[in-house]
Order: structure tokens, then C-alpha cells, then sequence
């Protein structure tokens, strides 16, 4: 395989050979260790010295279910530290399919233009953009695809990153035509800061992916395969429910922050849960059951339609649904739903912007509760508006403008929809994941609330600081593989479907590797991730939730009570 | 006795989302799940009054008992 590099500073580009100790990694450990060695930790997100890396996983593009997942990775302009972000969509399995193990954006073009990029078999093309500047998403995905046919890749950045707010997000074209986002960490500014409006992907003719043992690999997949449709959560509830199935049960939980983390119950949740969501897409023909990539065997996204059956949203997620639902006191989907849509077209990531919303409307901007008020400062947001620009950098920020304490932030990046006193685990990680606050990191939901993996009670601390350790460390190898994080269900459930992840891995390349050994690349993955942190400022005074949560959260009267002690023993590297 | 309870999910399929109902003092959470035949492996989280309790626990008056199939995300 090979890697693309480009030097936007001369827009010119160059293909070089993997390094050796580049070979075994993919996804989310060769995003960061490429930012690790190329980026100087203290500069500017924004500046001539950030990169910008995109990499398809270890099994990205071959037969392994659930492996087209895309990494992103950059400094952040949002948290300050690395960032690796993750999306679905068709990108990955390009790259892949190209030979392409990273693409790496450098530097920055004298001068306003803004450019495009082509990657295709024989390198890349860079090209000067003026048609789609300032247009969202749809409007670019359509465009595109219009201009080179169905079978073409887009990554792009709406208004968002043309702005550089920190909440922007990259916004990979799915399946259908819809959008899935590289969402957290802002790192549509950084691709904003380097001129790119868009990169089109054409993988016709490309190297192709090589496998060491074809007929081991086509054992484990099966294997693997198998396990993931055998799973009740990703054969059956996911695919009915999508996401949003979590709402009710955190609700019942006491787990659902409700009016900016007020508390953990939501006298609305029944109108905005997955069960109501399913009914109202089934009356309006969209479709319940859709993948963000082809190979996807559990499917939770799926098409929202309004009330005159017309396309609305997709990938309509539990996160966004909290944020905009229960964490603004808005009870009604169809707002939601247009919030969802609203933050793809301008490329923001919508747990950011959810979080912000319940910032503005802490300081007053709108009040709780304001749906429509969500959508009209969404659109302050399109319009790069003076208020538009300070909630489009996101919730610390908006918070700082006002004057707040309450905002739900660790390491500048929202908290997403579980709440960390309730759902104690997940606040571990929160806390302590090089990232910023981060669910998917080391999502400890599964023990606390779902009963997957074993079961951890989420109110009480004993077992919580090692769950969330267990988690970080295998999903930075699962985010390494290109493996959707839903994979873990049925890998934490069964030892057969954990052999199969690694069995699939040592066949493509060659390695005889232990679950252990490869889940020491998680470990030491982390580690690099954090000695980034440290270089860029970040101290352990970082790894901790805000003060408000030491309030009681009704109904359990939960409170967040972890020593520093604790926490720094989680990731102790 | 009075209960609350709410089903999620598949379990609402020719069910209920939420019912009050009348019980003898002793009832279990297995006993509310047999009285409504749902096959047991099929509840795989039953919560009362938000707490995580195993379906052995027994049901105290004005209780809420929330029943869930696997579920994620």
C-alpha cells in the first residue's frame, strides 16, 4: 500500500512507500501516529504546521462485516489535543480499495482560493473551486455526484469549516447519497484552514487489497459475520430501532440529562424514542433499516421523512435525538429531525451543536424548550452571523461568552446523552479518553445499562475505573481496524467473535498475533495519544468532569464522586 | 397491589407501552412477566423504579416496573 501526501502550501503532491512501522496499523493507531510524528504538538489547529490525515482501517475493504469505517485524525482545534474522528460512509472502502493506507494534507495555499481535491489510481489531482464555495453538503454531494457519476467518494465541509468554527465537521457521502460525518473535534476547520472544499474519491482500477491467507480470512469472516447477526442487539434492535432505542431506557434509567443535565428523566421521551421514531418513519415510507457502508450487516441508520413523506434526514442518531430532545426540552422529532438535517447540510457536528443549544438557552438566548428557536439560531449559524460564529465554535465557547459555569465540556468537547452520575462508567470516560468528552471511546453503557459484556451498576462506583480502562483499550484497536464500534456487542459477548476479529487480521497481513498482542496496539496507541496531549498543554487537571456535576441529578440523586486519584489511574501512561 | 408497568421495544407487540396492575403481596418481576407470556429469555433488563433488579426481585406497592428486550446503540 501506499501513501498520498499532499503539500497544499505548493499544491503539490507525492506517493510514497508505507515505513515498516506503519505496516500493522490502520484507522484510528495510524491517524494518530502519523499526527504524533509529523505534527509539532504546540502548534496552531489552524496553522501552516497542522495536518490533516484521513486512513481506512486494518480490514477496510475486505469481506469482514462492518469494516468500512473512516478515520480522521488532526489536532483539534476544539480540544487543543490529537483527534481521531470516525465516520461511516464510502470513503473508507476507496482508500482502500486504492492501496491508499493514509492521505495526509500539509501545509496551507498562499493567497483566497479555495481548491478541490481528486484522489484516484495514480495519485491525486488539485484543482482551484470556486462553484460550490458556500453551499452545504446536499448541495455539494449532489453536485458531484452529478458530475462524476454514482460510483464516486465525497468527503466535504459545508459553511462550518469554510468558517472555521471548531464545531465543524467532514461529511462523508453514504451509500444513497446521504451524509455520514467525521462529527467531533472540529476537524472541518482544519480541512477549512488548508482551502479544501471537497475530495472526490475514484477508486476504479486501484491496487486492490491483499490477503495473506485468503481461505483463513474467508473462515474468521464467516465466523465474524455470523456472530454480529446472531447478537439480539446488532441482528435484531438495532436494525428495527436504529440508535434511538436508548432514549426510553435511559430514561427509566434516571440516565437521560434532561434541561442541560438538570436531570436524568425526560417527561417527553416517549415522543422522541426510538419505538415512536420507528412508527412514524413506517406511516411515512421511509425506510427504517439502511447501512452508512456497503458490508454493514446491522444497518441502524436509516431515512426520516417529513410529514409529507418527503426525505428529511438520515442517520438520525440517539445522540442528536437527546441533544436536541431532552437536553432542550423539545419534545417534538419533526424539529429534531430538521436540526439533524440542518447540521449535515452546514457540516457541524450536531452533538456539539445540541450541547450548545442547551448553552444558549442556560444563558437566555432562547429559552428551554424553544424548538423553533433551535432551527432560527442554526440558522445564525449557515449565515456566519456574529452570534452565529460564537455558538458554531461550540459549547465551551459560547458558554465563555456568557458567563456560564453550567457547560457540559471535558477538554472543550460536549458531553454527550448519558449522564456521567447516572451512567457512572461512561463519565470515566468522559473524563479520562484523550479525545474530550467522548461516548464511543469507551462506551460503558454496555455494562452499566444494556447488560452487554457483564454488568456494572451505574450508580455506584466499584468496577467502574477499570470497565471504562477494558473499553478505551479495545475500541482504539476495533477503531484501528475500521471496524464499526457496534461490533462490540457480539466481540464482548463471545470469545469465538473476539478470535474472529483477530483471526481476520493476522490472515490479511500475515501475523500470528494473540487478542492480546493486538490489543496492546489500543494500549500503546493511547499512550501516544496522551504523550500529544502533554507536548500540546493538556495536564491531568484536564481529565475531569465540571464542577457542577458534584449536584445531585433527581432521580437517584447521583452524584459524581471520583478522587483525581482515581481518575489518573485510569490510563496510567 | 398497585403497579405500574412498561414495556419497550418488541415487547410492545400485541402488549401494551404502559398499564397499571393489580397484584397479591410476594409478586416477583418473573411473575409479571409470565402473567403478560412473555418468554422470560426474551426480557432482557427489568428495571424498578430505575434500579437494575433481576427478575427474582418482588414488587412493592406502587412500584414501576420497566421490562426490555436486548437493546443498544
Amino acid at each position: 500500500m501506499k501513501i498520498y501526501r499532499i503539500n497544499m502550501s505548493n499544491l503539490s503532491s507525492t506517493i510514497e512507500e508505507v515505513p515498516d512501522e506503519w505496516r500493522l496499523m490502520g484507522g484510528r493507531a495510524l491517524t494518530s501516529a502519523i499526527v504524533a510524528k509529523e505534527v509539532d504538538p504546540a502548534c496552531n489547529p489552524l496553522g501552516s504546521k497542522n495536518k490533516l490525515v484521513f486512513a481506512p482501517g486494518l480490514l477496510t475493504g475486505t469481506m469482514a462485516a462492518n469494516s468500512g469505517r473512516l478515520s480522521v485524525g488532526s489536532k483539534s482545534p476544539l480540544t487543543g489535543g490529537i483527534k481521531e474522528s470516525n465516520a461511516g460512509g464510502t470513503a473508507a472502502q476507496r482508500f482502500a480499495k486504492l492501496g491508499v493506507k493514509a492521505l495526509i494534507i500539509e501545509g496551507i495555499p498562499p493567497g483566497d482560493k479555495y481548491y478541490c481535491v481528486h484522489v484516484h489510481k495514480d495519485g491525486v489531482n488539485i484543482k482551484e473551486e470556486t462553484e460550490l464555495l458556500d453551499k452545504g453538503n446536499y448541495e455539494v454531494i449532489k453536485t458531484l455526484t452529478d458530475r462524476y457519476g454514482e460510483n464516486t467518494g465525497v468527503m466535504t465541509i459545508g459553511q462550518a469549516g469554510e468558517y472555521k468554527m471548531s464545531a465543524a465537521n467532514i461529511s462523508v457521502k453514504d451509500p444513497k447519497g446521504h451524509i455520514r460525518s467525521a462529527g467531533r473535534g472540529g476537524l472541518g476547520a482544519v480541512m477549512g484552514s488548508k482551502k479544501i472544499k471537497f475530495i472526490t474519491l475514484d477508486d476504479n482500477d486501484g491496487a486492490g487489497i491483499e490477503i495473506a491467507d485468503k481461505e483463513a480470512f474467508k473462515n474468521a469472516a464467516k465466523i465474524f459475520n455470523k456472530g454480529l447477526l446472531s447478537h439480539p442487539v446488532s441482528g435484531d434492535a438495532l436494525p428495527k430501532y436504529g440508535t434511538d432505542v436508548l432514549v426510553n431506557i435511559l430514561n427509566e434509567a434516571g440516565g437521560l440529562p434532561t434541561k442541560n443535565f438538570r436531570r436524568g428523566n425526560f417527561a417527553g421521551a416517549e415522543k422522541i424514542s426510538g419505538e415512536t421514531m420507528y412508527d412514524t418513519i413506517m406511516e411515512r415510507k421511509g425506510d427504517p433499516t439502511h447501512g452508512c457502508h456497503v458490508g454493514c450487516v446491522i444497518r441502524c441508520s436509516q431515512t426520516y421523512n417529513d410529514k409529507n413523506n418527503k426525505y428529511l434526514t438520515s442517520g438520525f442518531e440517539y445522540e442528536t435525538i437527546w441533544g436536541f430532545g431532552a437536553g432542550c426540552e423539545v419534545d417534538d422529532l419533526d424539529i429534531i429531525a430538521t436540526a439533524d438535517h440542518e447540521c449535515d447540510d452546514i457540516g457541524l457536528d450536531s452533538i456539539e451543536m445540541a450541547v450548545t443549544m442547551q448553552t444558549a438557552m442556560e444563558a437566555g438566548v432562547i429559552s428551554f424548550g424553544d424548538g423553533p428557536g433551535i432551527l432560527k439560531l442554526l440558522g445564525e449559524v449557515k449565515e456566519g452571523t456574529p452570534l452565529g460564529r460564537i455558538l458554531g465554535n461550540g459549547a465551551s465557547f459560547t458558554g465563555k461568552a456568557y458567563g456560564l459555569t453550567r457547560v457540559a465540556t471535558v477538554k472543550n468537547q460536549a458531553i454527550p446523552a448519558y449522564d456521567p452520575r447516572s451512567v457512572k462508567g461512561v463519565g470515566v470516560t468522559y473524563a479520562t479518553t484523550p479525545m474530550g468528552a467522548d461516548h464511543t471511546a469507551g462506551y460503558a453503557v454496555t455494562a452499566n445499562i444494556l447488560k452487554v459484556g457483564g454488568f456494572v451498576d451505574p450508580l455506584q462506583k466499584e468496577g467502574q475505573i477499570e470497565l471504562s480502562r477494558n473499553l478505551q483499550v479495545a475500541t482504539t484497536f476495533i477503531d484501528s481496524c475500521g471496524l464499526c464500534i457496534f461490533v462490540a456487542f457480539a466481540v464482548l459477548d463471545s470469545g469465538d467473535v473476539a478470535q474472529a476479529m483477530v483471526d481476520m487480521v493476522n490472515a490479511q497481513y500475515g501475523t500470528k498475533s494473540s487478542i492480546g498482542d493486538w490489543f496492546e496496539l489500543g494500549r500503546t496507541t493511547l499512550q501516544t495519544e496522551k504523550e500529544f496531549n502533554r507536548a500540546a498543554g493538556l495536564t491531568s487537571k484536564d481529565d475531569r468532569l465540571p464542577e457542577f456535576f458534584s449536584e445531585e441529578v433527581p432521580p437517584h440523586n447521583a452524584i459524581w464522586d471520583f478522587t483525581n486519584q482515581e481518575l489518573d489511574s485510569v490510563l496510567p501512561f | 397491589m398497585r403497579a405500574t408497568v412498561k414495556l419497550f421495544a418488541q415487547l410492545r407487540a400485541g402488549r401494551f407501552k404502559v398499564e397499571e396492575i393489580q397484584i397479591p403481596e410476594q409478586t416477583r418481576v418473573k411473575d409479571v412477566v409470565e402473567g403478560l407470556d412473555i418468554p422470560p429469555e426474551e426480557v432482557a433488563i427489568c428495571l424498578v423504579n430505575g434500579h437494575d433488579t433481576g427478575s427474582e426481585s418482588v414488587i412493592q406497592n406502587g412500584d414501576t416496573v420497566a421490562l426490555f428486550p436486548s437493546i443498544g446503540g
